[in-house]
């Protein structure tokens, strides 16, 4: 069997690819920066016991981790078009949808940070007298973050690995790019293929940073 | 309520047993995996254990829809045949959580206490034996938390099968989107409940073999817990 494969068709493939990967990481970095603050809210609303909307929290959250993202980016994608007249880009939708359901995730990532942070802080934040808003702000998050920057960064790097989903939607990200020029030359094994490497340098060498930044965390 | 739930009821259930013949053909595939990959990376021989972590890295480090799309539409150039859709679902999504599994396999076996090996060399059992009677079944009562949410993680990754066109619920959702407009919002959020229901069968069942684990190992079974509350694990869903 002779494998036809042609470095012609990776050489011109690789810049299309570029491009995608562009929008690739732009979409990563936009959803992850929206998962780690609204994953913040999430665990503070949760943490705080404020009846009904901490119960309420709760159960969106299980709710969004327990069902298929794909369905839930056509689902806003397409309601929110049909029904609400509120034109959204396919891009946005994308960034909003994979930036809420991973925040689902990095919540319970900082309700673990901030439940390690010891009974005694709260004890003295409360004997100081220092409002609510102060003692999360001032003695508790700063605190709790730190401990969870590497199981975010995990997050981010599974975040990344999700992208190539919203071409269902028709966002033009690395993967989409890839289809397109293989249907166009039929280089499909070539363009997958370079797709797939991308994908493994780029979570490699994130993961590698990510790893460094665990082992610095006691420092921080 | 729509007039058109019935419909879309019916509809929707079409797609079901795909959903979960996919499901539970990835399961079974991904228990394979995990065990030939996470005991093949604790393995004497250095060739096993670089094979099975090669297998781990490419399959973690890449993206599952690229698995997906380069089985079923790149490799048919290679071999010259292509896979039916259901079977090439099934086999990627093994693959892809068999990698995150190998993972849960070998952190497990390397968790249980040093003396447990240390005693069962004292006995003078066989070194397959050894890992069959002794360390296997005290791991793998820990290895079942982590599994339930790989699992969960699994039934959640059939949805990607729309784009092979296997006849899955979100393809039968995607079919029904053209036709019922006014009635989208029903449409989904009736394919999001059968994959919430199907989540807590997983989790239901995971709980019960727990239980029976650890009641066979002599350990207090733990409380009973709330179905939904899974608590979570960071490192089954991201990283290298």
């Amino acid at each position: 069997m002779t494998v036809d494969w042609s470095w012609h068709a990776v050489a011109e493939a690789f810049p299309l690819l570029l491009r995608g990967l562009v929008v690739t990481l732009e979409i990563t970095v936009l959803a992850a920066l929206l998962s780690y603050v609204l994953g913040l809210v999430f665990a503070v609303i949760r943490m705080s016991r404020i009846p009904v909307l901490s119960q309420l929290t709760f159960l969106f959250i299980e709710a969004v981790r327990s069902t298929p993202l794909l369905v839930q980016v056509f689902m806003f994608y397409y309601v929110l078009q049909s029904q609400t007249g509120i034109l959204l880009s396919a891009f946005l939708s994308g960034v909003i949808v994979i930036g809420v359901h991973y925040a689902c995730y990095t919540s319970e990532v900082y309700r673990a940070g901030i439940e390690a942070v010891p009974k005694g802080q709260w004890e003295a934040a409360t004997a100081l007298n220092l409002p609510r808003g102060r003692v999360w702000t001032s003695v508790i998050l700063p605190q709790a973050v730190p401990r969870v920057l590497p199981a975010l960064g995990n997050y981010t790097i599974a975040m990344f690995k999700e992208t190539p989903l919203l071409l269902g939607i028709g966002v033009l990200e690395m993967l989409n790019r890839a289809k397109e020029y293989g249907a166009e030359t039929f280089r499909v094994l070539e363009a997958y293929t370079l797709a797939g490497v991308f994908f493994l340098v780029i979570s490699y060498i994130a993961s590698v940073m990510v790893r460094r930044l665990e082992s610095r965390v006691g420092t921080l | 309520m729509s007039a058109n739930f019935g419909l879309i009821v019916s509809r929707i259930l079409e797609g079901l047993p795909t959903t979960v013949w996919a499901t539970l053909g990835g399961i079974a595939l991904t228990i394979v995996l995990s065990f030939a990959a996470g005991l093949g990376m604790l393995s004497r021989l250095a060739v096993v254990r670089w094979v099975s972590r090669f297998y781990v890295e490419i399959f973690r480090g890449t993206s599952e829809v690229v698995q997906l799309f380069w089985i079923f539409f790149a490799l048919p150039l290679l071999v010259g045949f292509q896979l039916v859709p259901l079977f090439a679902g099934i086999v990627v999504l093994g693959l892809n959580h068999g990698a995150y599994g190998g993972e849960i396999v070998r952190g497990a076996v390397q968790s249980v206490p040093r003396a447990q090996h240390e005693g069962a060399i004292a006995l003078n059992l066989s070194a397959a034996n050894r890992m069959v009677r002794v360390i296997l079944p005290q791991a793998v009562v820990e290895m079942i938390p982590p599994f339930n949410n790989l699992f969960i993680q699994l039934l959640k990754s059939s949805a990607l099968l729309v784009f092979i066109s296997a006849g899955e619920m979100t393809e039968i959702s995607e079919q029904l989107r053209p036709t019922l407009g006014p009635d989208l919002v029903l449409v989904y959020t009736v394919v999001l409940v059968f994959y919430l229901l199907l989540a807590i069968v997983i989790t239901v069942v995971m709980r019960q073999l727990e239980r029976v684990g650890a009641r066979r190992l002599g350990r207090v079974p733990r409380e009973r817990r709330r179905v939904l509350s899974r608590g979570h694990a960071p490192d089954s869903a991201g990283g290298l």
